[in-house]
């Protein structure tokens, strides 16, 4: 109890707290755990890059201009868009965590998952057609479609990169530990590896390279949980009451699994992380990104609902997935690392820590070829969404910063494209670089801290300027970067970051997430500040508005297919 | 698109129609999900023992048929919205771009 009460409070986002579960154990127990070089992972994780390698070289060919390269030509079909959406979301830590969090605590693992998905509703019911529809290859397009291009793509292009750079060193931190531990590679090499082929997608492949790489991904981790959950039901007649009754005979909590337990110990911070999880989903700049790929509203439409689909059904799984993993391997001492005396405790003595139960049931049902498959699929998962990442990151300093602010638009496509392929390789490098130096530092508060900043900047921004007509650009600026700088700074003064980073004695902010009170500040910031805006640029900007609103409503107008 | 005359499009019928109609349910869904997911986060927070409930004799508690029901809503709440636009919002949007292009 006491171990969750840590998990709840140390970090915002139960997933990447159970990664820093792998982390926090540091370099001690990792050199004891360290697997041997795992081959069979290896060869199956080779045929995935070489195949990948190869649609990239196919990718590269066709890619010739700016929309090629940032939307892969508006040529991805809805059902294409929404695999490669829940390929860009299903990440190796929701994967693990969640299926770790569910074998340590039961139910409390299912709160995560949930509050994962419902953010997909809302993205289609307010943002995913508008964008389409206004929009042609960032989100920025959207916000500064009436607004001054200056100030607000600077602005979204901020906060682009800083919800970019946190999720990315979250990431990298992770996969390096991960493949560490998968793989029995060194952490370093573990690092390069993904940088670099990263590097290599987006820089030769653009948008179709990666939507490439997101939809095979997706494929493989829905393909490989489907059948382990599958062999987990099996088992037990496909009764989920008979797996359920032998979970609570097996864990050491009884049934207290199948009930809440302390993780939403206090209100106020689930509902903010809710609210980030929310809201937070409709402002990742790389799954905005992701519906300029589809020819228009309609497929942009149907593009969420795939995916809401795809992502629903995956955390079925890993709930399926954690419940299998206290019947196959509590009762089995060989996953545990064992006392003195041969006794063990059946959730903190698991080898590699709770977030490698999922791994460890993939031996237990199907062996060391099933081993193999899993790790790998884990490894392409990180991946793919480090390669959306660095992609949304690039497209904002070569479309939004470098073509629209610093050329004023007079740049030729083939300098844009290029500089977004110089940006790809700058940001994997950085990435690189960050993630060596991050790695042992806690890195949880990172993904918590990606998602407030796109609910309380990128959301508020990109729905006021959409749906509100009254938004002007000096509104605009000043509500979102209150929204950017209050989160970050309440992240900062919590605990996280304030006691368990610097070593301070006493968090400055009580709670661990700071969406509850960003929101509303970058809305009320916008809402005020427009109003008391009497300029003549706000005028002009409010005159303005109808043009954008039909043409967001109906599409008249919309940037046709990139088709060729 | 210069031809497009805005006012004409804002004040035709069919463009209003199809927005009121549009906006009215796209919000009522929205409303909706949030309703139920903060719904299940402050039955979380404040009626552990209603969730720890047992259905029937087995050990299968009332917790989890929540939460996967609020899984489940939510795919349900997509194809529902994505059912009436493909319909209603998408012939009214046809209708208008034939009237004004």
């Amino acid at each position: 109890m006491s171990r969750l009460l840590i998990l709840a409070t140390a970090a915002f986002v139960a997933l990447d707290a159970n990664l820093s579960g792998i982390m926090a154990a540091g370099p001690d127990l990792g050199a004891v755990q360290r697997q041997p070089l795992n081959w069979t992972a290896i060869i199956m994780f080779l045929a995935f890059v070489l195949g990948t390698l190869g649609i990239t070289y196919r990718a590269a060919a066709q890619t010739k201009s700016a929309a090629d390269f940032y939307a892969a030509g508006g040529g991805i079909t809805g059902f294409q868009n929404g695999l490669a959406i829940a390929g860009d979301y299903m990440s190796a830590a929701s994967f693990l965590g969640i299926s770790g969090l569910v074998f340590a605590s039961g139910f409390d693992g299912l709160i995560y998952s949930i509050g994962f998905l419902v953010g997909w509703p809302i993205v289609l019911f307010l943002i995913a057609e508008r964008l389409r529809n206004l929009g042609k290859f960032t989100f920025s397009d959207v916000a500064s479609f009436r607004l001054d291009q200056t100030q607000i793509r600077i602005l979204s292009a901020v906060g682009t990169l800083v919800v970019v750079a946190f999720y990315l060193i979250a990431q990298m931190v992770g996969a390096g530990k991960l493949i560490e531990l998968l793989f029995g590679l060194d952490y370093l090499y573990a690092v390069i590896i993904v940088g670099v082929l990263m590097i290599v997608y987006v820089a030769f492949g653009g948008m179709k390279a990666t939507t490439w790489v997101q939809i095979i991904k997706a494929c493989l981790l829905l393909a490989g949980a489907t059948l382990m959950s599958l062999i987990v039901l099996w088992r037990f007649g496909f009764s989920p009451e008979a797996m359920f009754a032998e979970a609570v005979r097996t864990h050491p909590r009884g049934d207290a699994i199948m009930a809440p337990g302390a993780l939403v110990a206090d209100p106020v911070s689930a509902i903010s992380l809710g609210l980030a999880l929310m809201f937070g989903t409709a402002g990742l700049p790389h799954i905005l990104m992701r519906f300029f790929t589809v020819s228009d509203a309609q497929a942009a439409r149907k593009s969420v609902f795939y995916a809401t689909g795809f992502i629903a059904y995956f955390y079925i799984l890993t709930f399926i997935i954690g419940f299998g993993a206290i019947t196959f391997l509590m009762n089995d001492p060989s996953f545990f690392k064992l006392g003195a005396n041969g006794a063990y405790d059946k959730v903190r003595d698991i080898l590699g820590g709770t977030n490698m139960a999922a791994i460890h049931l993939a031996t237990a049902t199907g062996g060391s070829l099933f081993l193999g498959f899993i790790s790998a699929v884990a490894f392409a998962t990180i991946l793919a969404v480090v390669a959306g990442l660095t992609l949304s990151g690039a497209s904002a300093v070569s479309h939004d910063l470098y073509a629209e602010v610093i050329a004023r638009g007079r740049v030729s496509e083939q300098k844009e494209v290029r500089i977004s392929k110089f940006s790809a390789i700058a940001i994997g490098i950085v990435a690189i670089i960050l993630g060596y130096i991050f790695e042992n530092q806690n890195v949880a508060f990172m993904v918590g801290l990606a998602f407030a900043v796109a609910a309380s900047c990128n959301f508020p921004v990109l729905l006021m300027s959409v749906l509100w007509k009254g938004t002007t650009t000096r509104g605009a600026l000043v509500g979102g970067l209150l929204g950017l700088v209050s989160a970050v700074a309440m992240v900062v003064l919590s605990k996280a970051v304030w006691v368990q980073t610097f070593g301070f004695a006493r968090e400055l902010f009580p709670y661990d997430n700071p969406a509850i009170f960003s929101m509303p500040i970058a809305f009320l910031g916008i809402w005020a500040i427009s109003k008391f805006d009497t300029s003549s640029r706000a005028k002009a900007e409010i005159a303005s508005f109808d043009a954008q609103y039909i043409r967001s409503e109906t599409g008249i107008g919309a940037a046709a297919a990139h088709a060729h | 698109m210069a031809s497009l005359d805005h006012n004409q499009v804002l004040r035709s019928p069919q463009f209003q129609d199809l927005v009121r109609q549009r906006a009215r349910f796209a919000w009522t869904l929205s409303i909706a999900m949030l309703i139920i997911y903060f719904g299940f986060i402050l039955l979380v927070a404040f009626a552990k023992p209603l969730l720890a409930a047992k259905i029937g004799d087995g050990v299968t508690s009332l917790g989890i048929i929540l939460g996967l029901g609020v899984i489940v809503s939510a795919f349900v709440l997509t194809g529902i919205y994505v059912q009436r636009a493909n319909s209603r919002f998408d012939e009214l949007t046809r209708r208008l771009a034939r009237e004004f292009i």
